[in-house]
């Protein structure tokens, strides 16, 4: 004989979830409690230096007149963030890259974006393109910029963008060169890519920007820039190996043996079947590298180049503005926020969707 | 068995892939000696003309430049070698507190991220995104330009109890100074640790043999605690505390924790412990339900629970990654030059490569120091690795 029970009331009722998620056992109410307490006593004046009490309007430091921040700085000095001392009347030039970016890769977003494949192809072959005729100047009648007025989060991107494109097709022909079945071409690989993955950066750039002078033949040069590329790029193609590696690894035998079984060379066995598998399957590593390598960008400023960090960094110092650094790291922190989170959602969901194993 | 004969349909030698895999090492040994070499005569042809010394000759002339810190004996008469020791033991230094405080703050919130508490779970998810998505050089600079530099002068400085002085010099704290005789308590706190150690073993094998439970963490803690103390008491407290005193414009005695070192600190755990939570995270979430299930099937409180069944196991997700966190804060402790602390890259890349001007030998020598800690770092976490690693049967 059985009783029948009324069903359970799974009605949302903000009284029983506050129950249930912050007061449910003595410790956690006391967590919640002092938890609590602690950050309504620290956000209400951190909004207060940032909106309420803060200075947008205005021109120069005197304008700064109430307590909160004075984020007018920003406002003020925002032309030489994005462009460094890049001339006023040639902006427009990166302007339109900056344009031409967010057309490539913006769709890369929106999932149901028609043809974005097509833009992201356009955004690693015909934007560099432009990019390369477009930002130097110097040809087609274009009034020619020295790179060391480029400077900003301009010269950011650029570092990052070329870092990134250089990186990619450097890392598969390493990770290709480590799984090599020729033990001296293997050996060479796995010598490069654990010597760039064992030191920092700065050491790198540093040898850059000092012995790279030295390497090459004399009446040869680099501009500072082109140094801390080759760097840079260097540098990240070990860790992008390293990732693509992962990849090759992860494709089971039988796919190497269909196409050795289907009469294929190793290139073509490399390129029509084994590497677009890889390749898709380590994209959302290849981002992670990527915004790893963004975030590094910023390192360029201990060689004397002005990325956004940099021109920030020369402003805040700069006895004109005073107390003002909090502004403009809190402005850079922004900025590379945005993109990176930006980047990482958007690897989390890529990874989501190429995840077709059976996790439980 | 006879013998396959070479038939005719043999292929020609440069379609067999021995031969063309012979040439194509052949071929990448002489283009990899090639442009070594090129590089090489380059190098000592611009040398040359530049004027350059080359050798190791400058590790003993003078180096006549100060450091602000340093953990050994230094003055601005010693060798350029003595440089390089002072900035690679303040690189491990700060290398080393990062990795002690960053590993406890990752896993604080790795588990704090896993909380029932939907205030502590969100709060520890915010931290993770704000912090992971800005980049350490900035976060350095914010700590030293933004927060320490607007601390106020030595003489207001913040005071905390008379003990504790928090100024834009630095913190500076009282300094334990030994009297003769404590070597006593430290050998006291040896034999301690030493005697824990068997007890844990014997209560292993009693328990084994009769089933009994010994309480070993209750009776280790008073072992560890009471052995020293006493060893302290009896020998008549061979310690005294250097407390710092404000004389003229800045403090003495006690010791001194510069701003850099504090910023850089500061900084490197911050970021270092938000990719430390996740791992934790990560980790603790592989360990499926079932195990928990099972171990509270067999008997096991939770707290057993945990630290027999559900970190051994995690820890085997965690540990690969941890290593590569550890690695990147030591490389990461490198960007110390921005700031001015006085790291290995910052007095032996800097100042010691920009007064002799002998950059191959400098940056060789800085190259392999992180090489080699790298590689010993990740050979100790893969003895360890291997230790806690699945064993299969």
């Amino acid at each position: 004989m059985s009783e029948s029970m009324a069903p359970p009331v799974r009605a949302f009722a903000p009284v029983q979830w506050v129950r249930n998620n912050l007061f449910n056992t003595w410790y956690n109410i006391l967590l919640t409690l002092v938890v609590g307490y602690l950050l309504v006593t620290s956000l209400w004046p951190l909004l207060n230096w940032a909106f309420f009490d803060a200075n947008f309007a205005g021109e120069s430091p005197s304008d700064c007149t109430s307590a909160g921040a004075c984020w007018l700085f920003i406002n003020q000095r925002m032309n030489f963030f994005m462009y460094g001392f890049y001339p006023d009347e040639l902006q427009w030039r990166v302007d339109i890259m900056f344009a031409l970016l967010a057309v490539a890769f913006v769709p890369q977003f929106i999932e149901r974006f028609p043809g974005r494949r097509w833009f992201g192809i356009f955004g690693m072959t015909g934007l560099p393109i432009i990019g390369y005729f477009l930002i130097p100047g110097g040809w087609f009648g274009l009034e020619e910029v020295q790179s060391s007025k480029w400077g900003g989060l301009m010269l950011t991107l650029i570092l990052a963008y070329i870092g990134i494109l250089g990186s990619l097709p450097l890392g598969v022909v390493l990770a290709l060169g480590r799984r090599s079945e020729m033990p001296i071409i293997r050996g060479f690989c796995v010598i490069f890519i654990e010597v760039w993955r064992a030191v920092p950066l700065i050491t790198v750039l540093f040898m850059a920007s000092v012995m790279l002078p030295l390497f090459l033949p004399e009446g040869m040069n680099f501009e500072k820039l082109m140094r801390a590329l080759i760097g840079l790029t260097l540098w990240q193609s070990a860790y992008m190996a390293e990732v693509i590696r992962g990849g090759l690894q992860a494709i089971p035998r039988g796919q190497y043996e269909a196409g050795s079984a289907l009469g294929l060379g190793y290139w073509r066995k490399m390129r029509l079947i084994i590497l677009p598998q890889a390749l898709t399957l380590v994209i959302p590593g290849i981002v992670n590298t990527f915004i790893s390598l963004f975030m590094d960008t910023t390192l360029v400023l201990i060689i004397g180049l002005f990325d956004i960090l940099g021109t920030v960094q020369s402003t805040v110092t700069d006895p004109a503005w005073q107390n003002v650094a909090i502004e403009g790291y809190v402005f850079v922190a922004f900025c590379f926020w945005v993109f990176c989170f930006g980047m990482s959602r958007y690897s989390q969901n890529l990874e989501r969707k190429l995840d077709t194993g059976h996790k439980t | 068995m006879n013998q396959v004969k070479p038939n005719a349909a043999q292929p020609k030698p440069w379609n067999d892939p021995r031969v063309r895999a012979l040439f194509f090492q052949a071929a990448a040994i002489v283009a990899v000696f090639y442009a070594g070499w090129t590089l090489f005569d380059n190098t000592l042809t611009n040398m040359e003309s530049r004027g350059i010394s080359t050798g190791f000759g400058f590790l003993d002339q003078s180096a006549g430049f100060g450091i602000i810190m340093s953990l050994i004996p230094y003055d601005a008469t010693m060798s350029y070698g003595r440089t390089f020791f002072v900035g690679l033991l303040n690189t491990l230094l700060v290398s080393a507190m990062g990795i002690v405080t960053a590993t406890i703050l990752g896993f604080v919130i790795g588990v704090a991220r896993l909380s029932s508490n939907w205030l502590i779970a969100k709060l520890s998810l915010v931290y993770i995104e704000v912090i992971r998505n800005i980049p350490i050089l900035l976060q350095i600079f914010f700590w030293y330009f933004a927060v320490l530099g607007a601390l106020p002068s030595p003489r207001q400085s913040m005071d905390m109890g008379g003990m504790i002085f928090l100024n834009n010099r630095g913190l500076s704290v009282p300094e334990p100074i030994t009297q003769p005789g404590f070597g006593w308590v430290i050998a006291a706190i040896v034999f301690a640790i030493a005697a824990v150690v068997v007890i844990k073993r014997w209560a292993h094998k009693r328990q084994l043999a009769t089933g009994q439970i010994f309480p070993t963490v209750k009776v280790s803690l008073v072992v560890l605690i009471a052995l020293p103390v006493l060893a302290y008491l009896i020998t008549g407290g061979p310690l005294e505390w250097s407390v710092p005193e404000l004389k003229g414009f800045n403090f003495g005695g006690g010791y001194t924790v510069l701003p850099e070192l504090a910023a850089l600190w500061v900084a490197l755990t911050l970021f270092t412990a938000s990719y430390i939570a996740e791992i934790v995270r990560s980790g603790i979430l592989s360990v499926s339900k079932g195990q928990t299930e099972a171990a509270r099937a067999l008997g096991l409180h939770s707290g057993m629970t945990l630290r027999l069944v559900v970190i051994p196991q995690a820890m085997r997700v965690i540990i690969p990654p941890l290593t590569s966190q550890y690695l990147n804060l030591f490389k990461n402790s490198s960007l110390a030059t921005a700031i001015g602390y006085p790291d290995l890259v910052s007095v032996f890349m800097g100042t010691t490569l920009n007064q002799t001007g002998q950059a191959v030998e400098v940056v060789a020598m800085t190259m392999a120091v992180y090489l080699a800690v790298s590689l010993l770092i990740s050979f100790f976490m893969n003895i360890y690795n291997r230790a806690v690693a699945l064993k299969e049967r």
